[in-house]
């Protein structure tokens, strides 16, 4: 009988306090863009820990799932990172809140240094095939890309212009699988997203620009994407405030520690 | 009393199986219902037989995906069946019955090794090594091969060590007491009686093979690409499905559903060749 009671005491107690938690608070759900995920993560949570009436979560799913989710109203908050915001996305209030370059890189033991945008273009799409053609060893080039759909790949094919990639490339699914093919193959070529650039690769200049912080920030280094929060309608209240706060010292410092681009 | 709670038992048990076969019925109802839609909007003969794939342009033509999916299992075939077949001969005519005992289950711990570690090792090891000595780059038709034939070993052997123990010990006496040598009696007796298990450990390896999806995405380039030779990289259907599925909407999403479909009759028409050889063998005994 004591049991019973203390269970039930138990229980009360637990459910007054689930039910406290939910009291109030605005939930806030943003989706999309993988590579924006960890940074909204990182921001919601310093968000959430000064503003406790808000309850945001973060999901994945890739630009696509951002630009419709955002639409038909599943999120709050979509996210994406697109050079060229569909026409779906045309309805939407966009804000940019960071960017991101795009890396072109190689293996180490590769002495190519610097390609020309035409250059690049060529490789992927199949025209030129060895590395001799561009200053390197004689030695078949292995071109490395993403997966239809992938935002760093539209990105990087819209800025390069005329992408057709050719038939025989590689194919990896996300920026971590291509670092680890680049980094194992001595002649292939890749792309990932410029905060995640590390010892195993090395990223080349494009057109005599080198892909830092500080080209990309002064205008220079082309291969750059704009992030986008995207909102229906007018932005109010808290979405409004959390986006203002992406936007502030506080969190533009955030986005920068963690390796993109500030928005401004 | 006793006669209600065995009907209640019956009932539990019954909801139990019943239930196990609702979710595969509901899963093929699923795929179908948003694959097939799409592959009479494309046309059949599209989807199947054009070797353009480019989502971004409406183009979806998944013969590339056919021809790798095959080659990659027959490659795998090539790799598995001999040296699983022979094996299980070897664990279960030459090797005393104690030893067998042990190694049989070690064998079967490879079937417990997560398919992510088998592409990990392809990645590391496997890659670099063709990459070297046979050129291309080194993801490729043949490392999905290698990769799967060893991931099929456990089926194939565990499946026809077991057939080839149902063989009954008098038929190999009968040939052993006729002066017949030991290998003499498995190709003509043994082999004989075993078949149709065989066949029947040889298809569900293929079955296995031909769904096995994030080793061969890891090991297989993904290249949407008719390969010229083993050493091309290739996209299988299932890595297609599980590349795509993330970023996927509309037109292009029900089209990795119907690419699904494809696979999913493709593995059915294995599995019922596999049932028909074991039933075979049930009705022999």
């Amino acid at each position: 009988m004591f049991n019973v009671k203390k269970i039930i005491s138990v229980l009360a107690v637990l459910a007054f306090l689930i039910s406290g938690c939910g009291k109030g608070r605005t939930a806030i759900t943003l989706a999309g863009s993988t590579a924006f995920q960890p940074f909204a993560e990182k921001l919601a949570d310093e968000y959430m820990s000064t503003h406790n009436e808000v309850s945001i979560t973060v999901q994945g799913g890739g630009s696509a799932v951002g630009i419709q989710s955002a639409n038909s109203g599943a999120a709050q908050i979509g996210m994406a990172d697109l050079v060229i915001l569909p026409e779906e996305a045309k309805s939407l209030t966009a804000t940019i809140v960071a960017k991101d370059g795009i890396a072109v890189v190689i293996n180490p033991q590769n002495k190519v240094s610097d390609l020309t945008t035409d250059q690049v273009r060529d490789i992927f799409n199949g025209k030129i095939t060895n590395w001799k053609e561009v200053g390197g060893a004689d030695a078949p080039i292995t071109v490395v890309s993403r997966e239809a759909g992938s935002g760093t790949r539209s990105s990087f094919e819209q800025i390069i212009t005329n992408v057709n990639l050719k038939k025989d490339a590689l194919i990896q699914d996300s920026n971590g699988t291509i670092r680890e093919t680049v980094a194992n193959d001595a002649n292939s070529i890749g792309y990932l997203s410029h905060g995640l650039i590390n010892e195993k690769i090395k990223p080349v200049k494009i057109d005599g620009e080198e892909s830092t912080e500080e080209s990309i920030i002064a205008g220079k280094y082309k291969l750059v994407r704009p992030i986008y929060l995207l909102v229906k309608g007018e932005m109010t209240g808290e979405v409004k405030n959390f986006i203002d706060y992406i936007l502030s010292d506080e969190g533009q410092k955030t986005i920068k520690s963690n390796g993109l681009i500030p928005a401004k | 009393m006793k006669l209600i709670s065995e009907k209640g038992v019956k009932r539990i048990l019954g909801t139990v199986a019943f239930s196990a076969i609702s979710v595969l019925f509901l899963i093929a109802l699923f795929i179908l219902n948003e694959g097939l839609p799409f592959i009479f909007k494309y046309g059949i003969k599209e989807f199947l037989f054009s070797s353009d794939w480019q989502p971004q342009q409406n183009k979806f033509g998944i013969f590339p995906m056919i021809t790798a999916s095959l080659w990659v299992t027959f490659g795998a075939m090539l790799i598995g069946a001999p040296l699983g077949v022979a094996g299980a001969f070897f664990l279960s005519e030459y090797v005393p019955k104690t030893i067998m005992k042990i190694i049989k289950p070690t064998i079967e711990l490879l079937a417990a090794i997560p398919s992510v570690v088998y592409g990990f090792i392809g990645v590391m090891v496997l890659a670099p090594i063709i990459r070297e000595n046979f050129g291309g780059p080194g993801l490729s038709l043949m490392a999905a091969s290698i990769i799967l034939g060893i991931m099929i070993l456990p089926t194939v052997i565990s499946i026809s060590i077991d057939s080839i123990l149902a063989v009954p010990q008098s038929y190999r006496e009968g040939s052993l007491a006729l002066g017949a040598t030991t290998w003499q009696t498995i190709y003509m007796v043994t082999v004989k009686a075993s078949k149709s298990g065989i066949i029947a450990s040889i298809i569900l390896g293929l079955g296995r093979a031909i769904g096995e999806t994030m080793a061969v995405i890891m090991v297989a380039g993904n290249s949407v690409n008719i390969p010229h030779s083993a050493l091309d990289s290739v996209r299988t259907l299932t890595a297609n499905i599980a590349l795509e599925m993330s970023y996927a909407t509309g037109l292009h999403r029900q089209a990795l559903f119907a690419t699904g479909v494809i696979l999913f009759i493709v593995i059915i028409i294995l599995n019922s060749f596999a049932s028909v050889a074991i039933r075979k063998r049930a009705r022999k005994k």
